[in-house]
C-alpha cells in the first residue's frame, strides 16, 4: 500500500519570511515557532514557491480574505506545484463561488445538523469501543494509526452508504490526493478517478435498490428549478464529502491524544469533569486546528494593507490564525477551559465546513470513550511522532505506552 | 418595560457554526440548515446573561449582538 510513500521533496527553506513552503519538513514538524516569524514579518507573505503564493498570518487578514469572494475564488481549495485546469464541479459547494455556492450548500446542510449528529453518537461510541478492544490489552498502541484514524472514516463511510471495511481504500485515495498531490499531479488524479468510478458502482447499485444514505440523498436532491442534479454534481460531492470527512477529524482526534499525553494535569481534569470535554475540545481544536485551505486571486485588492495581486494562490492557514496572540490571549497555550474562544478552526463565513458538527461530535465521542477505559497513557519514548504534510495537520504515527508508568 | 438584555443574530453573517446553540441552547434555535435564530423574542431570562454573552464571544462569524436596552 503507498500509505507510506512520502511527497516527493521541494528545496529547503532557508528564508522563511520571503520563501516560505508549508511542505518543508520543519514546517510540518512544528510550524509554530515559524508562523510567529512570519507574522511578526507581515500580516501578509509571499512566497514564490508554487507559482506564486501568499499567506495571511494574523486572524484579521485571514477573515478579511475568507469573507472577500469577490477578489479571492475557491475554484482552487489546495495549493499545489501546478495549476491545471479547473474541472466543473470538482467538489462542490466547496469549490463554488456565489452565487452557485449557496444552493448546493443548502443541499448537504441538513445531514449535518446538530441533530442529525445526535442521532449517530451511539454507532460513533461503539466503533471508538470496538477500536479500543483491538489494542487495549497490548499495552502500547499508535494511537494514529489503530484510533483516531479510523474513527471518522468509518462515520463518514457509515453516513454515505459505502462499506467501512472500504476504509484503507478511502484513506489511501486521501492521501495521494491531500499529500502526495501536491507535488505529483498524476497520483492525484489517479486517485479522483479511482474515486469517482467507486462511487459511480454505488450509484448504479442504488438506482434499482435505493437506500437511505447520503448517495441516494444526493441523487434524489433537486436544484432551485427543481431537476435533478448533474452527475457530476453527485459525483463532486460525494468526493468532497469523503475527502473532507477523513483526515481532517483523524488529525483533531489524533492532536488532542498527543496533548493529552504530554500533559497529565489536562488529562486528570478531563477524567474528573468530563462536563469540560466539549471546551476542552473547542481549545484543541483552536490550538491544533488541522485545516489549511487555499484561494486564488482573481482580482488585485490589498489585505490588511498588503497589496495582493491576481494569478498568485493564498494559503488560508485558519491555524496560523487561531495562534494569533492579537486575538487569542496566550494564544500558545493550551488552556483547556478557555472560555472566549471565537476560533477558526472550521473555517469563516460562506465555506464554513459542513461537516463540523459531526467532527465535534466525533472529537468529544472518541476523547470520552478513550478517557474512560485508558486514563493514563503517554508517549513511548521508543517510537517517533509523525505529522502528515500539506492541507491537514495531523499525527500519522502516535506511539503510546498504555496503563501507569512503572 | 424592559432592562432584560436582548440577543440578536445577524442573519446574513450567520453561517451556522451553531455555537450559540451549543452554549446557550435556551437562547437559540437551528433551522433544518442549522442556521441560527434567536428563541422567542430574544429577551434573555433572568440568570441567562452570563450564557448570552459567552455565546456572542464564541461566534466565529460575530454574527450575535447582546442588546441591553
Ligand atoms: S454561533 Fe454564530 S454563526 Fe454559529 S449558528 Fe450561532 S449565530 Fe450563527
Amino acid at each position: 500500500m503507498s500509505d507510506v510513500s512520502q511527497p516527493a521533496a521541494h528545496p529547503p527553506v532557508t528564508d522563511w519570511v520571503n520563501d516560505f513552503d508549508h511542505t518543508d519538513p520543519q514546517w510540518t514538524d512544528d510550524p509554530f515557532p515559524i508562523w510567529e516569524e512570519l507574522r511578526a514579518a507581515s500580516p501578509v507573505v509571499h512566497t514564490e514557491r508554487f507559482l506564486g503564493c501568499y499567506m495571511p498570518t494574523t486572524y484579521q487578514a485571514v477573515r478579511e480574505i475568507a469573507n472577500n469572494t469577490e477578489h479571492f475564488s475557491s475554484r482552487r481549495i489546495i495549493v499545489r506545484d501546478v495549476r491545471s485546469e479547473v474541472a466543473r464541479n470538482a467538489a462542490p459547494p466547496i469549490t463554488s463561488d456565489p452565487p452557485v455556492h449557496k444552493p448546493a450548500k443548502q443541499l448537504l446542510l441538513p445531514p449535518f445538523t446538530p441533530d442529525a449528529m445526535k442521532k449517530l453518537e451511539p454507532r460513533m461510541r461503539a466503533i471508538c469501543n470496538e477500536l479500543i478492544d483491538g489494542f487495549i490489552a497490548d499495552g502500547k498502541v499508535d494511537a494514529a494509526a489503530r484510533y483516531s484514524k479510523y474513527i471518522p472514516v468509518r462515520a463518514i463511510a457509515h453516513m454515505l452508504g459505502i462499506p467501512e471495511r472500504d476504509s484503507d481504500l478511502f484513506i489511501n485515495w486521501i492521501h495521494m490526493i491531500l499529500e502526495l498531490g501536491i507535488k505529483d499531479e498524476t497520483k492525484l488524479l489517479e486517485a479522483v478517478h479511482e474515486m469517482s468510478d467507486y462511487f459511480r458502482t454505488h450509484i448504479e447499485e442504488r438506482r434499482s435498490r435505493p437506500t437511505e444514505d447520503l448517495i441516494s440523498y444526493l441523487m434524489n436532491a433537486k436544484d432551485k428549478e427543481g431537476q435533478p442534479l448533474e452527475e457530476s454534481h453527485v459525483l463532486g460531492s460525494l468526493r468532497l464529502l469523503l475527502i473532507a470527512g477523513i483526515d481532517t477529524t483523524w488529525s483533531a482526534i489524533g492532536s488532542s491524544l498527543w496533548h493529552l499525553a504530554r500533559t497529565p494535569a489536562d488529562r486528570e481534569r478531563l477524567i474528573s469533569e468530563p462536563e469540560l470535554i466539549p471546551t476542552a475540545v473547542e481549545e484543541l481544536l483552536r490550538a491544533y486546528s488541522p485545516v489549511t485551505m487555499a484561494r486564488e486571486v482573481v482580482k488585485e485588492t490589498t489585505i490588511s494593507g498588503c497589496p495582493v495581486k491576481a494569478g498568485n494562490m493564498v494559503l488560508l492557514s485558519f491555524p496560523a490564525a487561531n495562534r494569533d496572540p492579537k486575538m487569542f490571549p496566550d494564544a500558545d497555550k493550551v488552556v483547556i477551559d478557555r472560555q472566549e474562544n471565537r476560533h477558526a478552526a472550521f473555517g469563516l463565513g460562506i465555506h464554513r465546513c459542513v461537516g463540523s458538527n459531526l467532527a465535534r461530535m466525533e472529537m468529544q465521542v472518541a476523547l470520552e470513550e478513550w478517557l474512560k477505559r485508558i486514563p493514563d497513557f503517554r508517549l513511548d519514548p521508543a517510537g517517533t511522532v509523525t505529522w502528515s504534510q500539506g492541507t491537514v495537520r495531523g499525527p500519522r504515527q502516535l506511539p503510546f505506552l498504555l496503563g501507569k508508568a512503572m | 418595560m424592559t432592562e432584560r438584555p436582548r440577543v440578536h443574530i445577524d442573519p446574513d453573517k450567520c453561517q451556522g457554526h451553531a455555537r450559540c446553540k451549543a452554549l446557550a441552547p435556551e437562547l437559540f434555535e437551528l433551522d433544518e440548515y442549522g442556521n441560527a435564530r434567536e428563541a422567542g423574542d430574544g429577551l434573555v431570562p433572568p440568570g441567562l446573561e452570563d450564557k448570552a454573552w459567552l455565546a456572542k464571544s464564541n461566534c466565529p462569524e460575530i454574527a450575535i449582538d447582546v442588546i441591553e436596552e
